[in-house]
């Protein structure tokens, strides 16, 4: 496979990459924030465990 | 018929458990799909006879805009299931769609502008198509910033699951728009009851990415809504094993 020719895109190159770079990182971010929004919230409950054990004891 | 399973399905602790361990199944095989079909796309499939190798925007954008619509229905369905039967789950499962589904129409409109401009020579165009795509995004907005607007869960989730159900107008609109009215954007070209006009090389790699944006959306959903579960189960017994 010619590299340079393929990086060329046909001289499509300047739409298709960003159109793929655009796609990467939308769905790198989705899967950060995803991640991100679970462990925030376990963070959140193990916090609201820990205050109920405390007023319990 | 019993309805028992439905029951244990919508048991936010029996749910949390099932979406864990189900979500890193859907990760992999996502990834895995996305990047044979990114190779397949960019290397194997033949260029296009008029547009060359500029189609191959097709993949990114075709399966974005998909489930742009999908994950919108997903969310209205939720939504109304929450709103009839008073279900918590399915209210979370409407909320967890939202940022997931305005990411998706998000991507097809940027990649569907970034594609226009050097087939159609502009970067956008006041058409049914595009119009309609865009009013999706604000109604994902919208729906994130009503929720966002309540102190109460409980009023954030009736209220949202009504705008949900009532923008799930739009998505037919969305779909028959480049039939009902003259667009510039073009027909569907897959999703033809009679013959798909296109050819089989180039559209085995958008199956395969469309499956693999599914997969995504599957992950992506499992996180989110055992997030939502968390937030809602406030003083639950359960959440003391499982955070």
């Amino acid at each position: 496979m010619d590299v340079q020719k393929f990086l060329e895109m046909g001289g499509y190159a300047q739409f298709v990459w960003p159109a793929y770079g655009l796609t990467a990182l939308v769905l790198v971010w989705n899967w950060w924030s995803a991640r991100r929004s679970e462990t925030e919230a376990q963070n959140a409950a193990r916090r609201r465990n820990e205050l109920s054990s405390e007023t319990r004891s | 018929m019993k309805w028992t399973w439905f029951h244990k399905l919508a048991s936010p602790p029996h749910a949390y458990r099932i979406l864990g361990r189900i979500a890193p199944w859907f990760g992999w095989a996502a990834l895995a799909l996305i990047l044979v079909a990114t190779w397949w796309g960019l290397v194997k499939a033949p260029a296009d006879y008029q547009q060359g190798d500029g189609f191959r925007i097709l993949y990114v954008h075709a399966p974005s805009a998909w489930m742009s619509m999908f994950t919108y229905v997903v969310m209205a369905v939720a939504a109304g299931v929450g709103l009839v039967w008073r279900i918590k789950l399915a209210h979370g499962a409407a909320a967890a769609c939202a940022p997931i589904g305005a990411s998706f129409t998000f991507l097809a409109l940027a990649t569907g502008s970034i594609w226009g401009k050097p087939m159609w020579g502009t970067w956008w165009v006041w058409d049914a198509r595009l119009t309609s795509e865009l009013l999706l995004l604000f109604l994902y907005l919208g729906y994130m910033a009503l929720r966002a607007s309540f102190d109460d869960p409980q009023r954030a989730d009736r209220a949202s699951a009504v705008l949900a159900l009532v923008g799930v107008i739009n998505v037919p609109i969305i779909h028959y728009s480049v039939e009902w009215w003259t667009t510039l954007h073009q027909p569907a070209s897959v999703t033809k009851l009679d013959k798909p006009s296109i050819q089989l090389a180039m559209l085995i790699p958008l199956f395969i990415m469309i499956t693999g944006f599914q997969l995504y959306f599957g992950w992506a959903i499992s996180r989110r809504l055992r997030g939502e579960i968390l937030r809602r189960e406030r003083n639950a017994k359960w959440l003391e094993e499982a955070a």
